[in-house]
């Protein structure tokens, strides 16, 4: 595949609370590409996630990234979104006394408007958002309960899909968007997510597990330890690490380092 | 009966002559004793414990009169105020009762009138329940309320009736430096059922002083929505204390909520006197600006098998100062007693200060009791979630702002009055997030 480059992280390195988590990531995303980053628990693939999309508490000590030619970093949270960059994150947050319908609707127009589309009333949101819930298999009233309060973690999740969906980011990463899920649940939420696939937009996904990758199939597996990617490979290496575990791939790294 | 010139009457109502006696000597009485008490009460303090937070200094610079007359005033005038679900409306201009402006409908079982006719009309009701509620033997601004007492409200509802639509009390306050000492008195009869809504309004911008008193009894079954509105203009003095007394199996469910005044402080008693009474208070003050809001609550649970749930929730922006202290008694007998309260604080900006204290005093073994309190700014996960779903950062500021209010605002059940309040919090919270 050679779409056009969508994300471009060079020499990334970024703290928590003054310790040093990413210590020097590089990773190229061309459009169409599917790309799975994975490790053991602590070595930074939440880390990235976050960093990308603007979390305050982390700190971008030094690095580049470019989204779509221009520096993400000049770009506040809510500018990020706008441009077209999606977070799923890994624990979604309960925000009690907001409904759903609003929130998504106020993120539908702030989003879509900013990129020159109507923005929808109350109404013709509600015809709108009929055929993303059918995607995701979600009941509508989901819509008029508050932002995720009381949703069980598949409900969780499956929410963070149907945000994607009413987005349509042209880079989404999902953390860990199979965590807590059942069987079911997770062939629901990987189906709506292959169903949002397209030839101009990309997707990483961050997995402790392989599992999600027999439903999602990577183009790139990343592996990544101590802040660091310490090797890629194809979809066959999810199912090495599956077989094998980290260890391996650390000590490989490591040898070819010495 | 004369005003003894010492004492901070003398200050606040100097020239004010006293009222001449109504046809009732049990009345004459109650107002000479409350008189005497307010007369021999000292001036409450930031040193007194029930004061702590308040400073009064502001109140006592003022003079400030009861009005000799009502201020004409037309329906238009009052047309914002009106509340459509209401059944009944009784209207006060500065303290006087304004018929032209009240609906009385008359309605199988309730008497509503103006407490001034129901002294001689309902005397024995009025007299077995008028001060029974509130004491003012402690309270220096209760005891004011009842020697002032000359009119209000009267609502006694008979046995078993239940009033589908509210009854929508308005005080209005139309003079810079008057006085008014709005008075209510709610007699629920056994299984009876209303809501009340009491709203303190100003068609002006000038200080003025409202002290009022609220007394509600509910007997056994009844069961009572109260809901309390104070919006009153930013440079009003809004004194007030409510007593209710909760019977056998009664329900009492109180929704307050405080936007106005430069100084507010109010009093909510609540005496589970029964068996299985159960109470259910919200309250909600939104302040800005140089604004003080204090509520006190206490919560006496007597008897047993009693439920109370309570949330009070405080936002303070500018250099606004909120208060609550909400105090929680099981008494030796309230076994089984279930008790939750809840104090949830948010501080819009750094100038701005809550003080939160509640107080849990429990003398039975067998009982269920949680609470909690919280002061905080906006919480830094959940703004973050809606930035990265676009919205900037005033708007997920005022969002989740409005979400804090509007849990204690949607549990009015009056819904013209849910959509007004929602329509306040919006403007108010946009503008006081948007101040540095």
């Amino acid at each position: 595949m050679t779409g056009k480059t969508i994300l471009e992280v060079k020499k990334l390195t970024a703290t928590v609370a003054g310790v040093e988590i990413l210590k020097g990531i590089d990773l190229t995303v061309r459009a169409g590409e599917v790309h799975a980053i994975m490790g053991p628990n602590g070595s930074g693939k939440s880390t990235l996630a976050k960093v990308l999309a603007g979390h305050p508490a982390y700190v971008v000590t030094s690095g580049d990234v470019l989204f779509e030619g221009s520096n993400l970093f000049d770009l506040a949270p809510p500018e990020r979104a706008r441009a077209g960059l999606f977070l799923g994150f890994q624990y979604p947050i309960e925000v009690p006394g907001v409904s759903n319908s609003a929130f998504l609707r106020l993120a539908y127009n702030t989003v879509q408007g900013a990129r020159g589309n109507d923005e929808l009333d109350p109404l013709e949101f509600d015809d709108y958002i009929q055929d993303k819930l059918k995607l995701l298999e979600m009941d509508p009233a989901f819509l008029e309960r508050s932002v995720n309060e009381g949703f069980s973690g598949g409900e969780k999740k499956r929410n963070e899909i149907l945000q994607m969906a009413i987005l349509e980011p042209k880079l989404a990463i999902l953390d860990e968007a199979d965590s807590g899920l059942d069987i079911d649940a997770l062939r629901i939420v990987a189906g709506g997510v292959n169903k949002l696939r397209s030839e101009n937009n990309a997707l990483i996904l961050v997995t402790h597990y392989q599992r999600l990758l027999n439903y999602i199939v990577p183009d790139f597996v990343h592996v990544i330890e101590a802040g660091r990617i310490i090797k890629t490979g194809g979809k066959e290496l999810a199912l090495q690490l599956e077989d094998r575990g980290y260890d391996w791939v650390a000590e490989e790294y490591r040898a070819k380092a010495a | 009966m004369e005003l003894v010139k010492s004492n901070y009457l003398d200050g606040l109502l100097p020239g004010e002559t006293s009222l001449p006696p109504t046809p009732r000597d049990w009345l004459n009485r109650l107002r000479g004793d409350a008189l005497d008490v307010a007369n021999a009460l000292p001036l409450p303090t930031t040193r007194d414990e029930e004061w702590r937070f308040t400073d009064l200094a502001p109140l006592y610079k003022t003079t400030f009169r009861r009005a000799d007359h009502a201020t004409p005033l037309s329906a238009v005038d009052i047309a914002r105020f009106d509340v459509p679900e209401a059944g009944y409306r009784l209207t006060f201009v500065d303290g006087h009762f304004a018929p032209h402006l009240s609906v009385l409908d008359a309605s199988a079982g309730l008497i509503l009138k103006p407490l001034a006719a129901a002294v001689t009309e309902q005397d024995l009701i009025a007299q077995e329940h008028l001060s029974r509620y509130v004491d003012f033997h402690g309270d220096a601004f209760a005891a004011v309320n009842t020697a002032w007492l000359q009119d209000g409200v009267f609502v006694h509802i008979g046995r078993d009736v239940v009033l589908s639509a509210p009854i929508h009390v308005l005080f209005i306050s139309t003079r810079g430096e008057g006085a008014s000492y709005p008075r209510v008195l709610l007699v629920a009869d056994r299984g009876s059922d209303c809501t009340l809504i009491e709203d303190f309004v100003s068609l002006q911008d000038a200080a003025y002083l409202v002290n009022a008193v609220t007394e509600i009894s509910l007997a056994d079954r009844a069961r009572v929505r109260h809901i309390r509105l104070q919006r009153d203009n930013a440079n009003a003095f809004h004194i007030a204390t409510c007593g209710v007394k909760v019977g056998r199996d009664a329900h009492y469910a109180s929704t307050s909520v405080a936007l106005g005044a430069r100084l507010s402080r109010v009093n909510l008693n609540v005496l589970q006197a029964g068996t299985g009474a159960q109470c259910e208070i919200d309250g909600l003050a939104l302040i800005s600006g140089r604004q003080l809001a204090d509520t006190h609550t206490l919560l006496d649970h007597a008897q047993p098998d009693g439920r109370s749930r309570q949330m009070h929730k405080c936002i303070a922006g500018g250099a606004a100062h909120a208060v609550f202290n909400g105090k929680i008694f099981v008494r030796k007998d309230a076994q089984r007693t279930d008790s939750s309260q809840q104090s949830r604080n948010l501080l819009l900006t750094e100038r701005a200060h809550i003080d939160t204290k509640p107080q849990l005093e429990i003398f039975a073994d067998d009982v269920k009791c949680a609470h909690g309190a919280t002061v905080g700014q906006l919480d830094a996960e959940q703004m973050f979630y809606l930035m990265s779903r676009g919205f900037s950062e005033t708007t997920a500021r005022e969002l989740l702002t409005f979400a804090f209010a509007a849990e204690i605002v949607e549990r009015i059940p009056v819904p013209s009055l849910v959509q007004r309040l929602e329509e306040t919090v919006v403007r108010q919270t946009q503008t006081r997030t948007s101040q540095p």
